[in-house]
């Protein structure tokens, strides 16, 4: 429907800014979240037949409020006929504000909004959901075919999602100042599960589901404008933008996965390595440290090598150290394994490997294999490697990862 | 991730179910599909026609050969499917479990490829 990429942008970016008009306007987040997408899917049609209107923002206010008044007055009909009471006069709709006249226009509550749909009494998979679509503005059909699920099974997460909120009784306001931290925590993680989904997906004619990191990336760049002083918002759009600089180079002409270390690198998106490094230099300068920025500046590192030869691998030791005292998980350590390897040689990095097998967060995980396989190879131990590479293939549940572990392991026999 | 739940069955096994005991395994598989829909995991299923009905199609040296019956002779097999999307393989698992053929016969479940990947 949508097929204007202009109108698209214009519509995604400012669903969250009529849908805050709206809420605050009615209450009932979820009545309006729908008066907001039917008013999306009307300015689709309409604009690109007769063109942009001069007041986009009203446009999308007017329609999504005459919804949500004809909602309000035949649930009111509804309400008089079953409780037979006529005495009881409906509010005036009417006399409802004109639309867009009651907030400011850069009156933006984007941040509340995610704060809602990132609430921790939603599970992940529907907080992913109502985030791209209340505030990301997509259809419910974008979202299931980014996720590669039915229709009505991303319906059902986004209805299920809304149904809590209302019984939970959410309020529409910025969380209290003592919880923020950890509100925000849990809105850039799922942020940052959007730009996986997308970027593991973004390779070959997925497009589709590539758009997601364009849409996490999107949305993160707001938050940051929303939050310039939070250095791990500053950080996970950096990783994000690090990370996207690499698209076109990790996948050979035949869809394969290519490994950085052989990425040809004249094809990394200088633009995104450069606002990334800009973005991270300046919050590790001036925040205080956390998991997004290391992880940042760790990208930034590999970014900075010209070849992969001229990695600064002691630079990226170090870094790692910090990101294990920092926040310790075991795929931290795995990369940390990997980056002493290249330092210390390939029998340090699997000592370290050696720790994690005992962790069963990831002792059966096909990347454990996978890098333990690497550095046996590295280590000339080629009966070791092809062994670990065809276990880490077994064990992957990625199609061209596996592919990538069979072809290494191929190499080895 | 998205899981397969393979329902395995013993047809005789079936049939000397008392009439109880089978309302019962369609009604605890009506309830699972039912949460599983509401939760928003559900993605899809379906029941497989009986063994006498399946066609084993071989193709040697480009000749098609086509035979009435299964591929594989065993005491159990493949009843059914079910699709499901799921935050962990305990909640996965935790499905299958209450699946009704797993008290009677055995439910496996099968993690799906995926096509996505990263990079290593």
């Amino acid at each position: 429907m949508r097929t204007d990429v202009h109108i698209e942008d214009l519509l995604r970016r400012l669903a969250p800014r009529v849908l805050g008009v709206l809420v605050r306007r009615y209450g009932q987040f979820d009545a309006c979240e729908d008066a907001v997408q039917e008013a999306l899917l009307a300015a689709a049609v309409a604009w690109s037949e007769e063109g942009i209107p001069e007041s986009p923002r009203g446009w999308l206010i007017t329609v999504a409020d005459r919804r949500m008044a004809d909602q309000l007055r035949s649930e009111q009909a509804r309400r008089r006929r079953e409780d037979r009471v006529a005495a009881q006069a409906p509010a005036d709709v009417s006399l409802a504000p004109a639309p867009g006249d009651d907030q400011p226009p850069e009156h933006d509550d984007t941040l509340i909004l995610l704060f809602l749909c990132c609430h921790p009494a939603l599970s992940p998979a529907s907080q992913i959901a109502l985030t791209l679509r209340a505030v990301g503005g997509l259809t419910t059909a974008e979202i299931a075919s980014a996720f590669l699920v039915p229709e009505a099974t991303m319906a059902q997460r986004i209805s299920r999602a809304k149904q809590r909120i209302k019984a939970t009784a959410i309020p529409f306001r910025m969380p209290a100042e003592a919880d923020r931290a950890d509100r925000l925590r849990v809105v850039l993680h799922v942020l940052y599960l959007i730009f996986n989904e997308g970027y593991s997906a973004s390779f070959g004619p997925d497009l589709q589901r590539g758009e997601l990191t364009r849409e996490a990336i999107r949305l993160t760049r707001a938050v940051q404008r929303l939050l310039p002083d939070d250095g791990e918002v500053a950080g996970l759009l950096a990783l994000m933008l690090l990370t996207d600089a690499r698209r076109s180079a990790r996948t050979g002409a035949d869809g394969s996965l290519i490994p950085l270390a052989e990425q040809d690198r004249a094809r990394w998106d200088r633009g995104s390595i450069e606002e990334g490094i800009a973005l991270v230099t300046d919050a590790l300068s001036r925040t205080p440290l956390g998991p997004y920025q290391l992880q940042a500046a760790i990208a930034a590192v590999h970014a900075e090598a010209a070849r992969a030869e001229d990695t600064d691998w002691p630079q990226i030791v170090a870094l790692y150290g910090v990101l294990e005292r920092n926040s310790p998980n075991p795929v931290v350590t795995l990369n940390h394994a990997v980056a002493i390897a290249m330092v210390r040689g390939p029998r340090a990095g699997l000592d370290l490997l050696e720790t994690l097998d005992g962790d069963e967060r990831i002792s059966t995980h096909h990347r454990l294999e996978a890098v333990r396989a690497h550095l046996l190879e590295m280590a000339g131990d080629r009966t070791g490697a092809l062994a670990s590479y065809r276990t880490a293939a077994r064990r992957s549940t990625s199609l061209p990862e596996r592919r990538y572990l069979e072809t290494r392991a191929a190499r080895l026999r | 991730m998205k899981y397969m739940l393979l329902i395995y069955q013993n047809p005789a096994g079936f049939e000397a179910l008392s009439e109880e005991e089978r309302s019962t395994v369609f009604e605890d598989v009506d309830t699972i599909v039912k949460e599983l829909t509401e939760s928003g995991e559900w993605i899809g299923g379906d029941g497989l026609a009986d063994l006498s009905q399946t066609k084993t199609v071989k193709v040697r040296d480009g000749v098609p050969a086509v035979t009435d019956g299964p591929y594989l002779e065993a005491k159990e097999h493949l009843v059914g499917f079910s699709l499901f999307e799921c935050e962990s393989v305990e909640r996965a698992t935790e499905i299958a479990t209450r699946w009704p053929d797993a008290r009677y016969w055995a439910v496996e479940v099968r993690p799906l490829m995926g096509a996505g990947g990263v990079e290593m």
